[in-house]
């Protein structure tokens, strides 16, 4: 399978006032061609300015500093603004958090999704592009499209927008969609009607799929491989299977054991002692260590390099062999 | 055993007046009507004490609003509440009478940590003022009392004298804990009080809340929208749509033998740890407006069961099994 995204040491720094916080330091992972990859961390981590570093849109005061994004093998950080702009909304396509803030309150659905159509094919009728869109809202699973294109967003419920978002995002179909936390806001019910239409288009249509979420679960079901960050670094990332079944890492350890599922009812749930550390007075040395329980006196010094298990393993600490045994 | 808390035929609607333009309309013979959203409609249960009773629903469901109604900061349309057999609201605005005795021993925390704190308090006030109000202590054992209170929810002495911004956000949901403690509940009442936390910090909370109910023999109405946290620490789990109850039973029968179709769906449509790719089978359409809810059962237009009669008659609450009920017509 070819690669259609590969990041490779990846540094964006922001220099604010307070301080220099490295939000994303040094981090490399590939996608493959349709293939779904779960980003999970918790708030702070940095999964969030990962995605926004790929589509380019970092802002002052922060900056990729160093590393490589390359995207169906055309280098992403040396494009000029127009190329990117063309390659968003295009090839390259984001989903937010919060389906009520992406769209334009003021202009209705299909001005906003013929839009997108026409700043990337000039030649395009709007017969034409208004017949694409109409479809791809069925493709969401929105029922009458052509009557609720002429809606605005108000007129939708918060899973019906999110479905707006998600059809925009595939209109051209794009080789990558950055989704961010695609389903935080909605309600149980409505997030699964969203997984699976999002399972069932990256099926239909061989896009690929970054998924950034806060929850493991949510991803253990669809994504094929995982990647765990934290504070900045991605610790451990793998297939599916190798992630929720043999987790190495004590943070991912520590992570799906604390689920409540995976403990005894009424019984305490596994915790990982501690808080997330502010990423302005990172510790020393991995940044994990204070709360890890597997801490070793090499944790406090140096930071853990990424090593390699197998083609698809890579893990950042120094004691996890004896965690497996 | 005995119930500490009656919820009995609770109702509460909220009621939108109709502006001065439709008013002077309906002079000239137009007629609108005033919008009534019934949030909660004609729910019952029981609590009895030392038990964790999970409210599970959507947003929009009544959930938060019956939770706040027990906790007594929101008065009641209609029903009735007793605490300890004792009737403790008044049925509207103009009747409700604080009962502090009572009051004081339901307490509620809530689900946004940051602005449920006053930034511009000390903790050491923010905790001691409900206690010294009532009576509870007095003003020079504040410190002790606080430093107290503080190491029963893990918080270091330290914590005292800071603002609430200088803490975390599991920090300061221990510090909404901790005020809720002061003035020695027996009942609590917890909205999402963990949804607003990151992952690692949730598991750390909700042992705070297991070892609390062991220590000062709490009893816990919990609501929130995530079904893994109410499987793990509820005895009991009330489910709820549309502002009323579909089905109540015990934790262990309701996750192994849902009735309800909408409890199938809900429980169903929970991401798990599974790394099958599991084929979601999302529950048609969206949760209907409160304000005009369908006739008859009102998940029918929802649920692939749904016959005639769902669309016509309201389904009864009944006893499907032992302390097992359920809504819904395919019982009978």
């Amino acid at each position: 399978m070819e690669t259609i995204l590969e990041i490779k040491n990846l540094k964006t720094h922001f220099f604010t006032k307070a301080g220099l916080i490295k939000a994303v330091d040094d981090i490399s992972f590939k996608i493959k061609k349709g293939e779904i990859v779960g980003l999970v961390g918790e708030s702070g981590s940095g999964k969030s300015i990962t995605g926004f570093s790929i589509i380019g849109l970092i802002d002052a005061p922060g900056r990729i500093v160093s590393g490589s994004i390359n995207f169906k093998n055309e280098p992403l950080l040396n494009a000029s603004s127009n190329r990117m702009q063309s390659l968003r909304g295009n090839r390259l396509a984001m989903i937010f958090q919060d389906p009520m803030m992406t769209l334009n309150p003021v202009l209705r659905i299909d001005t906003q999704m013929i839009e997108t159509i026409k700043a990337h094919d000039k030649n395009i009728s709007n017969q034409e592009a208004f017949r694409r869109c109409r479809d791809t809202l069925g493709l969401v699973g929105i029922s009458s499209p052509e009557e609720r294109m002429k809606a605005y967003p108000h007129q939708f419920s918060g899973g019906m927008r999110q479905r707006v978002c998600i059809a925009i995002a595939m209109l051209n179909k794009p080789d990558l969609i950055i989704a961010d936390e695609p389903t935080t806001a909605l309600d149980v019910t409505i997030q699964g009607q969203v997984i699976y239409e999002m399972q069932e288009l990256c099926k239909k249509t061989g896009t690929a799929l970054l998924w950034i979420t806060h929850d493991l679960a949510v991803v253990a079901g669809i994504a094929s491989k995982i990647c765990v960050m934290y504070a900045g670094r991605i610790v451990e990332q793998g297939s599916v299977d190798d992630i929720i079944n043999k987790p190495m890492h004590p943070y991912t350890i520590g992570l799906i054991k604390s689920v409540p599922s995976q403990n005894k009812r009424g019984e305490p749930l596994h915790q990982i002692e501690g808080m997330v550390p502010s990423m302005l007075e990172l510790p020393i040395g991995c940044a994990f260590h204070d709360r890890c329980t597997e801490t070793i006196e090499n944790c406090k010094i140096e930071k853990p390099i990424e090593t390699n298990q197998s083609d698809s393993r890579v893990i950042r600490c120094f004691n996890f062999k004896d965690i497996r045994k | 055993m005995t119930d500490i808390l009656k919820v009995l035929q609770v109702s509460k609607n909220f009621v939108k007046p109709i502006d001065i333009a439709s008013k002077v309309v309906n002079m000239f013979g137009n007629f609108y009507n005033q919008e009534v959203v019934h949030a909660v409609d004609n729910v019952s249960f029981n609590v009895t004490s030392g038990e964790v009773v999970g409210v599970v629903g959507e947003s929009g469901c009544g959930k938060s609003t019956l939770g706040r109604m027990i906790a007594g900061i929101l008065p009641l349309t209609s029903g009735k509440l007793d605490f300890h057999d004792q009737h403790y609201s008044g049925f509207d605005e103009g009747n409700y009478k604080h009962n502090s005795h009572i009051d004081l021993k339901i307490q509620m925390i809530f689900q946004d940590p940051f602005s449920s704190l006053n930034p511009r308090q000390k903790i050491i006030d923010i905790i001691s003022e409900a206690p010294i109000h009532h009576k509870l202590i007095s003003k020079k054992d504040k410190k002790y009392f606080v430093k107290d209170i503080l190491n029963k929810v893990g918080l270091g002495t330290d914590a005292m004298d800071r603002f609430p911004h200088q803490f975390s956000g599991g920090q300061r949901q221990r510090i909404g804990i901790a005020r809720a403690l002061a003035v020695s509940p027996e009942f609590i009442v917890c909205d999402e009080s963990i949804a607003a936390l990151d992952v690692s910090i949730q598991a750390q909370v909700i042992n705070l809340f297991l070892k609390l109910r062991q220590d000062l023999n709490l009893t816990y109405l919990f609501i929130s929208h995530d079904i893994g946290v109410i499987q793990h620490i509820a005895d009991r789990v009330v489910v709820m749509y549309l502002g009323q109850i579909v089905e109540t039973a015990s934790s262990d029968e309701i996750f192994s033998h849902p009735n309800h179709p909408y409890t199938k769906a809900l429980l169903q449509g929970v991401p798990t740890l599974d790394t099958k790719k599991k084929i979601y089978t999302p529950i048609k359409g969206e949760i209907p407006s409160p304000i005009n809810p369908p006739s008859g059962c009102y998940f029918h237009p929802r649920c692939k069961f749904s016959t005639n009669k769902c669309i016509t008659d309201k389904p009864s609450y009944k006893e499907v099994s032992p302390n097992h009920f359920s809504a819904c017509h395919l019982n009978s």
